[in-house]
């Protein structure tokens, strides 16, 4: 039993936080913020070198076959430093599905692009509803002869309008779990209209929008009907995913305050000196380590197939997102006017937590969904 | 990133199991060692049962009476007693705070003279520190030690001493130089409860329980042998000895326990034409709590990681400390708003839920959450000690 990290996950995490100090500073997260397609290529090749993109990709389709552990390491650096871009969307939304469902073809074709840096993918799963369970998935696909016809509206869909394709979740018939299948769409498909949503993270998200949109039959991933199974597992790794990335998150926002609590002299002495201060950090420490350790946990149950991976991931993630949503305010507070300034970085962290603490369900779904394995 | 226990410790904690079926006493007391002697005798057959095996102290290192267990061994075996409610209070200020200063300070005769005795099971130790100034501020006690001839010369009070009633021995800080400055005029000593001049007084707590005790120091006298280490040193040492406080695993480990069953309580009661459990408020309410033993756990194990690796950890054991002080305290909250009016119940009545036990819980952590530091207190040792962040 050993909660650390181990030699090849110190050295990935070591190497990561250089490596993003240098090729993605504040002013790098800033520009994208700006910008229209939220991520700098450059940077994206870079850390395809450095086989980032593959990490959890099976060496055979020319990944590095590492586990969600690792991931959950280098993810957590990647929350530290607020990386724009599809990452997650490409690595685990687009990724995942097509190597726990892809056909040898399929496999063949896109994951050592993927591994490459050369394709950019997500999934398109949530619909105006904003659902995360089955029964919000009403995009119609229809068979016509060799193909499908997709019709309907995706709506929060991460990064979508710089993919090369995308893992959409349509219904091809059923109710709930039962009828839902998964197609692999490419984005520049006729009939497929994106729409930028704008939103407190500025990070990217689209509405997509599907009229009379033709996939061939070869692109249905996984069974017909049974496609719901797929997108679980997608979930629960992104859902660790998403764990990780507010536990780096909370670390340097933490990090920032605390600090800047020791420097900020008022009353003649630094504000980090009162106790009014120093009781909210030391509660703010216990959220960002114990968001840490519930990832890792998760991370872990899910590598090695425990049977309390469902319970975990939800602990997790309803956990994550509570605690770092009040580590961040407490952020704030101790920052006071400062940090209310858009020049200061510590509101970068604020906004890209409530985006995270959102995904793949906040605290009150997940637990709902603790009570339930509970009950059992 | 590896949670699994290896197959030696895996066995070690089948061993565990399976030598508390039989030796687990059958009336193992309501909540905590409280005034009653039969109680007490429950206690002290239990620790001389562990004793047969080595496991009063099994963390000790073998030449003062333990197995020399790792920690990861010794975090199983709290583990399982903590899981099976097992008596342990007759030696937990002896194994967690004596012998461990002695080890480190004592001299071959103190160490000779006392560790056997604790592992053997055989006294129970109380703790001298609080005093009824000296609370959160220890340093600033007033109890006197001054020396005559071979003798200290002790006058003063101490108070909240949980156990003094039986102890055999106490732990005590005593001021030795009053010009001093507060931290470095303080001594430690090993104080003979039967000593003349001595006295207890019970302090009733608000379970009920006769648990503590005020103690009077009326010419003392202790023998120049019963000081520990330095003279004037002593705050030093007692600060050492608090750290000793490991893991905090039995709290996270107790809480688990409580979700379980309060889980199978909401089950189990029927509630406006549905379960307890299908109230929306219930759910959320168990689901938090069952989180929260789990992170407990977690913060626990994450303090044996570190000394795993050989570690000293700092602030990470206060974070594991407080946190599942706290936590326990919510849990017990959340149990009794979850039961409603019958939350309220004493464990003596009739229609208590789960025997009264989350009443108790609750009385006792709010005792728990001001004793042996208060949360305040953590929480400025967290940020100071741990953080770095000034005192002034």
């Amino acid at each position: 039993m050993d909660l650390g990290l181990d030699e090849q996950q110190e050295m990935l995490k070591n190497f990561a936080r250089d490596f993003l100090e240098k090729e993605c500073p504040e002013s790098l997260v800033r520009e994208m913020e700006e910008d229209d397609q939220g991520y700098s290529p450059d940077l994206w090749k870079k850390m395809a070198e450095q086989g980032w993109m593959g990490l959890i990709i099976p060496e055979d389709q020319g990944g590095a076959a590492m586990t969600l552990c690792e991931l959950v390491v280098l993810l957590e650096e990647f929350g530290r430093a607020l990386v724009p871009g599809p990452f997650i969307s490409t690595v685990v939304l687009g990724a995942v599905p097509i190597m726990e469902a892809g056909t040898d073809e399929q496999k063949a074709q896109y994951l050592p692009k993927i591994a490459a840096g050369e394709l950019i993918m997500t999934m398109a799963l949530t619909e105006p509803s904003a659902k995360w369970t089955a029964d919000g998935v009403t995009l119609e696909a229809k068979k016509d002869g060799g193909d499908y016809v997709l019709n309907g509206t995706k709506l929060f869909v991460p990064d979508a309008h710089v993919t090369d394709h995308m893992v959409v979740v349509a219904r091809t018939g059923g109710k709930g779990e039962d009828g839902i299948t998964l197609f692999i769409v490419d984005s520049k498909s006729d009939g497929i209209k994106f729409e930028q949503l704008k939103t407190i993270a500025a990070d990217k998200q689209s509405e997509v929008i599907f009229e009379n949109v033709k996939v061939p039959a070869a692109n249905v991933l996984g069974d017909e009907g049974k496609g719901w199974e797929t997108v679980e597992k997608v979930s629960r790794v992104a859902t660790v995913a998403a764990c990780a990335y507010l536990v780096g998150l909370s670390q340097m926002d933490f990090d920032t305050t605390l600090n800047y609590a020791k420097e900020r002299v008022q009353f003649g002495r630094p504000i980090g000196s009162f106790q009014a201060i120093q009781h909210k950090l030391a509660d703010a420490i216990i959220d960002v380590d114990g968001s840490r350790f519930i990832t890792y946990k998760a991370a872990w149950s899910l590598t090695e197939g425990e049977d309390d991976t469902d319970m975990m991931i939800s602990m997790a993630k309803a956990w994550a997102s509570d605690a770092s949503r009040r580590v961040v305010a407490h952020g704030q507070q101790i920052h006071g006017g400062i940090g209310f300034t858009k020049e200061y970085k510590i509101q970068l962290y604020f906004r890209r937590q409530k985006w995270m603490e959102l995904m793949w369900g906040d605290a009150d779904y997940h637990r709902e969904k603790v009570a339930q394995l509970m009950e059992v | 990133m590896d949670f699994r226990f290896t197959p030696q410790e895996q066995a070690f904690r089948e061993e565990i199991r399976d030598w508390l079926k039989t030796n687990l006493p059958d009336h193992t007391p309501g909540d905590r060692m409280s005034g009653d002697s039969e109680n007490l005798n429950v206690y002290k057959m239990f620790a001389q049962r562990l004793a047969t095996k080595g496991w009063v102290a099994p963390h000790w290192p073998k030449e003062y009476g333990g197995l020399g267990l790792s920690v990861v061994e010794q975090l199983v075996f709290n583990e399982e007693m903590a899981e099976a409610s097992a008596p342990m209070g007759y030696s937990t200020i002896g194994t967690g705070w004596v012998g461990p200063t002695l080890i480190v300070y004592g001299t071959d005769e103190q160490k000779q003279r006392w560790l056997p005795q604790i592992t053997a099971g055989d006294v129970m130790w109380c703790q001298g520190f609080s005093e009824p100034n000296a609370g959160s501020d220890l340093a600033s006690l007033k109890t006197s030690a001054v020396r005559d001839g071979d003798d200290y010369v002790i006058n003063g009070q101490k108070i909240w001493t949980s156990g003094a009633h039986y102890a055999d021995w106490m732990i005590l800080i005593a001021r030795t130089d009053p010009e001093a400055p507060k931290h470095k005029g303080i001594s430690y000593f090993l104080v003979d409860m039967k000593t003349p001049g001595l006295s207890t007084t019970p302090l009733i707590d608000m379970m009920d329980n006769h648990a503590f005790n005020e103690v009077f120091f009326d010419n003392v006298r202790v023998p120049r042998a019963n000081l520990l280490g330095e003279e004037n040193r002593g705050w030093y040492m007692a600060a050492t000895t608090l750290d000793f406080e490991r893991s905090s695993i039995g709290g996270a480990v107790g809480a688990g326990r409580m979700v379980r069953e309060l889980t199978q309580y909401c089950v189990d009661t029927p509630w406006n034409g549905h379960r307890l459990i299908d109230e929306s408020r219930v759910r959320s309410r168990l689901s938090d709590a069952a989180i929260e033993a789990e992170l407990g756990r977690l913060l626990s194990y994450r303090v044996i990681t570190l000394q795993s690796r050989g570690a000293v950890p700092n602030y990470e054991a206060s974070i594991a400390k407080l946190f599942n002080t706290d936590m326990q305290l919510r849990m017990a909250r959340s149990g009794l708003e979850i039961m409603g009016l019958y939350g309220q119940l004493d464990h003596q009545d009739k229609y208590a839920p789960l025997k009264g036990r989350f009443e108790r819980q609750y009385l006792w952590q709010t005792g728990l959450a001001v004793g042996g530091g208060t949360t305040e207190i953590q929480k400025n040792i967290i940020a100071t000690r741990g953080l770095g962040l000034p005192r002034q």
